[in-house]
């Protein structure tokens, strides 16, 4: 895992340490983390998966700087609390679950606070700004419902919007929790589009996922169990495959189908034995 | 401001004022007069010219603008109070500045006797004897200052008990803990003094009928002063609103702004107060009106909702001087039932149109 050790040829976009944390106050506090070690490579999509619980949001709000913890995390290169905050923002957006409490903003004001770290203080939303907003509200079709406020629209309506509100930053990292709640098979079949888009365009993509037929598209897949780093390997591999089984009990089946990998659960009385057999 | 919606709501703010002080100084102890005729046309009765001018220049005027920039206040107040608690039932009063005022007022009523009783003393009589106002200004003028000093210390415990800005629940939660207390010590106070029950009383409901151009300067100062900071750090309160977490990935400092807009909270509320007393429902009513207009971003909201509170203000001190003349009502009791019945309207009109929806 260490870089300096290993010397490969790629480059790293963030860098993970012993990274430790406990949420909760006082005698309620519970460690979510315990010591983990990673290094995310840029220009690839890695995805974070493992069971409910597990430390996968925990851990992305670490990598994305937005929560304090014990160890150590770099930002290409660059030790995250050396980075200034606008810096940071504007080499790494992240887009958090579902908490925003922003109902009156228009949709095109929320997409707009994407450009927050690139605008200087007080000055008008410059062209470049409006270029950008629009191109990704245009990417997440959200474009027609600028006008509207966000509380007119149905939770996969905000998702998208939220989407391009992060977007919007166009930073060279950009970390999602969560990216496909509410949204419809459709609207999963663009947001993948976007992030094979992104990585093309060399842009390092890091999402945390449930459905992990999904987060098997990704380059590379680091699955957490019990705030551990479990497994961190090409999302193709068997060993992959075999670690993913494990964390989940052995509930689930991975399969190809038409050139994909498809995940399902397993029926708890049915076959518990029946893993990873790709027909 | 790119909301044609916005910009409407900012000129009907403008003309509405302009016309309420316009018929503010026409309303006295007689009902309504129409005094701006002596005034503009002084050549056609020296006499009333005269008379007009002093009632005019000495007590409506200043009244009627400062409800205006207390209303300003309250409503501005109001807005950041709703933004930064992320919450559309949050009031200015809400850190504890109403109680610590009570209290600070109760005090010095307490220390300067029963006599300071002046404050409600002349609450119902209609305009203010400019004798009286003139020979206790000195009592006055610590009573608006044990207010001030009240709602500020009130902010601050509520500060320290929350250990900072930086979680707002606790922020909430200490604020009602410092209101129950000091509220609990205030009618302690009232129960070793009781000759001061009755100025207390006028305090609680609030009234504009003792503004003379000191607090008007002071409150058109402060009001300056809370706009223009607000209007720097709304960009703050937008991002918040997507969540702490999304904030600070935006590269927001949140802690040191939130604390500047605890300050602005503060002082916005403790001057209106000091002056005004404690003036309902004005700082929850105004944001939710303007956002029943427009949805907008903070800038503007906070911008509006200040105009719009100061409308409201100024509306309901010239219904109260003039509803049942030559008597007043106090100012706070009809923004209450006002301010309350508005809300009631807009959240079951609300209704109607989501189908319920929250």
């Amino acid at each position: 895992m260490n870089i300096s050790t290993q010397n490969t040829p790629e480059k790293i976009a963030i860098s993970a340490h012993s990274v430790r944390v406990s949420l909760g106050n006082g005698s309620a506090k519970s460690p979510v983390l315990h010591g983990v070690s990673l290094d995310i490579v840029a220009g690839q999509w890695t995805s974070i998966v493992g069971p409910n619980g597990a430390g996968k949001s925990t851990l992305l709000k670490v990598l994305a700087g937005v929560l304090p913890h014990g160890g150590t995390v770099s930002l290409l290169g660059r030790d995250l609390p050396n980075i200034a905050h606008r810096e940071r923002a504007r080499e790494l957006a992240w887009l958090g679950q579902n908490e925003t409490s922003a109902d009156d903003l228009t949709v095109w004001d929320v997409a707009m606070l994407g450009r927050l770290p690139h605008q200087s203080w007080l000055s008008a939303p410059s062209a470049i700004d409006h270029a950008a907003v629009e191109s990704a509200l245009r990417a997440t079709q959200a474009w027609d419902w600028r006008c509207r406020s966000l509380g007119q629209l149905s939770g996969g309506e905000r998702q998208r919007v939220l989407l391009a509100r992060a977007l919007a930053v166009q930073a060279r990292v950009l970390l999602m929790d969560e990216p496909l709640a509410n949204l419809d098979p459709p609207h999963q079949s663009d947001w993948l589009a976007i992030v094979q888009e992104l990585v093309r365009q060399g842009t390092t993509v890091v999402s945390v996922l449930h459905e992990i037929s999904i987060a098997l598209h990704a380059d590379t897949v680091v699955v957490i169990d019990k705030g551990k780093l479990h497994h961190h390997g090409a999302s193709g591999d068997a060993a992959t495959h075999a670690a993913l089984t494990r964390v989940f009990d052995g509930r689930i089946a991975i399969h190809q189908l038409a050139g994909q990998w498809v995940v399902v659960p397993v029926l708890a009385q049915a076959h518990p034995i029946v893993q990873e057999k790709s027909n | 401001m790119t909301q044609p919606r916005a910009w409407w709501l900012l000129w009907a703010g403008v003309l509405c004022a302009m016309v309420l002080t316009a018929v503010g100084i026409c309303v006295g102890s007689a009902g309504f007069e129409n005094l701006l005729q002596p005034l503009l046309q002084p050549e056609l009765d020296p006499g009333r010219s005269a008379m007009a001018q002093q009632i005019v220049w000495e007590i409506r005027l200043p009244r009627t603008l400062g409800a205006w920039a207390a209303g300003a206040l309250l409503g501005l107040a109001g807005a950041v109070a709703q933004g930064l608690f992320r919450n559309p039932l949050a009031d200015p009063y809400l850190l504890g500045s109403a109680s610590g005022a009570s209290l600070g007022v109760a005090l010095a009523l307490a220390a300067l006797g029963g006599g300071a009783g002046m404050l409600g003393g002349n609450m119902m009589n209609g305009s203010v004897p400019v004798s009286v106002f003139s020979s206790s200004v000195w009592v006055r003028l610590g009573l608006t200052g044990a207010a001030f000093c009240g709602a500020v210390l009130a902010v601050l415990l509520t500060l320290v008990l929350s250990r900072g800005v930086g979680h707002t629940l606790r922020l909430l939660l200490a604020g009602v803990v410092v209101g129950v207390v000091l509220g609990a010590m205030t009618h302690l106070v009232l129960l070793f003094s009781p000759d001061s029950l009755q100025a207390m009383q006028a305090f609680m409901l609030g009234s504009t009928a003792f503004v003379g151009w000191t607090s008007c300067v002071l409150m058109a100062g402060m009001w300056c002063v809370c706009v223009v900071v607000a209007w720097l750090l709304a960009r703050v309160l937008d991002g918040l609103s997507l969540g702490d977490a999304t904030a600070v990935s935006l590269g927001l400092p949140i802690v040191p702004m939130r604390a500047a807009l605890v300050a602005v909270l503060a002082l916005a509320t403790g001057t209106a107060v000091a002056q005004t007393g404690l003036i309902a429902f004005v700082g929850l009513a105004a944001p939710h009106l303007v956002r029943s207009v427009v949805k907008t971003t903070h800038g503007n909201l906070m911008l509006l909702s200040s105009l719009v509170g100061g409308v409201l203000l100024m509306a309901a001190d010239t219904l109260a001087r003039g509803l049942i003349a030559p008597q007043e009502l106090p100012v706070g009791v009809l923004t209450a039932v006002l301010g309350g019945g508005y809300l009631l309207w807009l959240m079951h009109r609300g209704q109607a149109h989501e189908g319920g929806r929250a």
